[in-house]
């Protein structure tokens, strides 16, 4: 038997059902965006839409309803993400607290919290951050040093987080502490707490990214309050909970759609002026994208049944940011287009954009290399 | 057969195989010994004919079924017809027909050659050439395509009726030529609704891409005992960063070829066949490149010689990743259809299948 399990997944008709409303909902609320606005996908930044989404009902679709959720299945989760991502919704606003931060809470918040944050993130009125890597933190996660100590009411933090992600526009951020030094221990001694990210001491400061856009931030805590109430689970929890939701996070279909709107520009090109050479890339690109789109329903399905595909997910992750980052390679082989940044056709701004952000998407939510040193663990290699 | 029976069904074709298949079976294979004894049971097993009635004589299963038995001979290298005999014999069942015991393969396999059915009195009589026939010498009948006044007919012919020379693939596996003059078909009728001329590459390309499955599952399991087992500079080499990444990679191959060729199989079952069988192909036949690269790489110069059974996976790989068609043809199959229907069509499609 195989160390690796993708079983078939069939989607549910209330998922198919789910599916064509948020279609409907697309088309009105996107409209004529064109492709290139539409490749920002979940890095693309809109609050009113966010609110939008949550009218509709479809953040937090998982969580019980009385914080606020809609009760329903993993596989139909999977439907609304995919297709929000396919149309290339500008999620950003809501789609770490969806994806992240509420599920966090869930599992290891207490009640209060739960009904303090949980209620205003399905509105999508509740942005959050994720304040994990250092500067002297990256890949070695466990090694972060910025400190929690202990004060009255609460803790004093100080350090620096860097490349969190919409830190600047979020309302809190999940952020790991060091809250115990032990010596040699390096994964113990570590608590998540909510940060509101408004609190006197934290400064925000951007980083800019190669393309010249604000995503990332450098978030320094210096003597920075945060209430007791604020910590997430038990102290010395952080590490089990950072690793708990990994599938979650690595196994989505943002890990092989980041490209799709330069897939749907190489195919409106192709059809229009057609060559053998573009359409046998075509054909490929499709296969990749149908097999992707397999695996990672693969692993949804999974998380429904109950499963805990870590390692599945780590691989769905690895493939599927290959495919992503592979997709501006295969544009340039095949048509030779010139990347631009404000003139040219949807194509060319297409490409623009993608190629610039590529680099990317094998580096977030754990490298290329941290994934394959997980999968080889899995292989029983380590 | 619910997925609970088929992880049953899993597990008694591979005590069969792991049995039953040795390194020994596999080389004089490759001298062009029938493996009768493999083939017997097989048949007793129920395992040759899972797609046929139980009132024909097989296991009334489905393609999902027909697939946990496919894969299983790709990972063992069970060298047996069993994935040609699946499929000649499911198009007969198709036609009404009914379904002789022994190994059957399918003619014609390559896109240009076609084989000329013609009706003479009673009976339909088979004419022409076709070559690279899987275990086209070895197999009792041939289930040939062909058609009559414009209608695809199946039939059934004896395949001693044929003159047949032999050739081979990289595997060693027969790939003969079949020369039919005005051969007898036992029986012939038409086609189920749908078949074409295609229709056989289709189904061959199908099965090829679940044994591509599941001969790198094979490779897979190889290189990772060999990286723990073989010890350089003082440890096993799967302690090296290097090597563990070029199995992750592999690891992940094996596994974007068994779901789009195990998700092709249900597709034979419920429809969008073509679509999914290009994915299939594509997917499995290029993972099936990379994976032999790299297991030969893991496995150092030991893994080049024949002595050593990677080869067993690896010969067959590179000949099956271009019989019924390589992923350049099924790349610009699925590239003319994706096109065809246009950008704006590819996610509906993608998720409506």
């Amino acid at each position: 038997m195989s160390v690796f399990q993708f079983d078939l997944t069939e989607l549910p008709p209330e998922a198919e059902a789910l599916r064509a409303e948020v279609r409907e909902f697309l088309r009105e609320e996107l409209g004529t965006t064109p492709a290139s606005r539409r490749a920002a996908s979940w890095s693309g930044y809109d609050p009113e839409f966010s609110r939008k989404v949550g009218a509709r009902g479809w953040i937090g679709l998982t969580w019980p309803k009385r914080y606020g959720g809609h009760e329903r299945t993993f596989l139909e989760r999977y439907v609304v993400l995919e297709e929000m991502l396919a149309a290339g919704a500008p999620v950003g606003a809501h789609w770490i607290a969806d994806r992240q931060s509420g599920p966090l809470l869930l599992r290891f918040g207490t009640e209060a919290q739960r009904q303090r944050f949980l209620p205003a993130i399905t509105r999508g009125e509740l942005a959050f951050a994720i304040g994990m890597s250092e500067p002297d933190s990256g890949s070695d996660l466990a090694s972060i040093r910025t400190r929690a100590q202990r004060a009255d009411g609460g803790y004093v933090v100080n350090g620096t987080k860097v490349w969190t992600s919409n830190a600047h526009r979020s309302d809190y951020a999940i952020a790991l502490f060091r809250t115990t030094v032990v010596p040699d221990k390096k994964h113990e001694g570590l608590s998540q707490f909510l940060v509101d990210l408004k609190t006197p001491g934290i400064m925000i400061r951007p980083i800019i990214d190669l393309a010249g856009e604000h995503h990332f931030n450098e978030v320094v805590f210096q003597d920075a309050f945060v209430p007791e109430d604020m910590r997430v689970g038990g102290e010395g929890d952080g590490w089990k909970q950072v690793t708990t939701e990994l599938a979650f996070e690595r196994s989505g279909p943002e890990r092989y759609l980041s490209s799709v709107a330069l897939v749907m520009e190489l195919i409106r090109e192709v059809s229009r002026r057609p060559t053998e050479r573009g359409i046998s890339a075509v054909g490929r690109v499709v296969a990749h994208m149908a097999t992707l789109r397999q695996m990672s329903l693969s692993v949804a399905g999974m998380l429904q049944a109950g499963a805990n595909p870590n390692l599945e997910a780590a691989l769905v992750k690895d493939v599927g940011t290959g495919f992503e980052q592979e997709i501006p390679e295969i544009v340039h082989a095949v048509l030779g287009v010139e990347p631009t940044v404000d003139t040219g056709g949807e194509l060319e701004q297409t490409m623009g954009y993608l190629v610039q952000r590529a680099p990317s998407f094998s580096l977030r939510g754990g490298t290329r290399e941290v994934l394959r040193g997980i999968i080889a663990r899995g292989l029983g290699l380590r | 057969m619910t997925s609970e029976l088929r992880g049953l069904l899993a597990d008694t074709v591979t005590r069969l195989f792991t049995d039953l298949v040795s390194k020994e079976l596999i080389e004089s294979a490759e001298r062009g010994v029938w493996p009768d004894k493999l083939w017997r049971a097989l048949e007793e097993g129920g395992l040759t004919l899972p797609l046929v009635p139980e009132s024909g004589g097989g296991a009334g299963g489905t393609w999902l079924d027909a697939h946990v038995v496919v894969r299983a001979a790709g990972q063992h290298a069970a060298p047996v017809p069993l994935a040609e005999t699946i499929v000649a014999s499911a198009l007969l069942v198709g036609a009404g027909l009914e379904v002789p015991l022994g190994p059957l393969t399918l003619a014609p396999v390559r896109a240009d050659e076609t084989l000329t059915l013609a009706r003479a009195g009673e009976s339909v009589r088979l004419r022409g050439t076709a070559t690279r026939v899987p275990w086209g010498a070895a197999a009792g009948h041939v289930v040939a395509l062909g058609d009559i006044d414009g209608r695809a007919m199946i039939a059934l012919v004896p395949r001693d009726t044929a003159r047949t020379t032999p050739d081979r693939n990289l595997a060693l596996e027969p790939r003969d030529t079949l020369i039919f003059d005005d051969a007898p078909a036992l029986a012939a009728a038409p086609a189920a609704a749908g078949v074409n001329a295609d229709t056989l590459r289709l189904y061959g390309a199908l099965v090829r891409s679940a044994q591509m499955a599941g001969a790198i599952e094979s490779l897979l399991q190889q290189s990772v005992r060999y990286a723990t087992e073989r010890r350089q500079f003082g440890r096993p080499i799967g302690n090296f960063q290097a090597i563990q990444h070029n199995l992750a990679v592999l690891a992940s191959h094996a596994a974007a070829a068994s779901v789009a060729a195990e998700r092709a199989f249900a597709a034979a079952d419920s429809g969008n066949l073509a679509f999914h069988v290009a994915v299939a192909k594509i997917r499995a036949g290029e993972a099936a490149g990379i994976a032999a690269g790299l297991a030969h790489q893991v496995h150092g110069a030991i893994g080049f010689t024949y002595e050593h059974s990677l080869h067993f996976a690896t010969r067959r790989l590179w000949s099956w990743r271009a019989e019924f068609g390589g992923e350049s043809h099924w790349s610009v199959e699925l590239g003319r259809h994706v096109t065809a229907r246009g950008a704006d069509q590819l996610w509906p499609d993608l998720t409506a299948r």
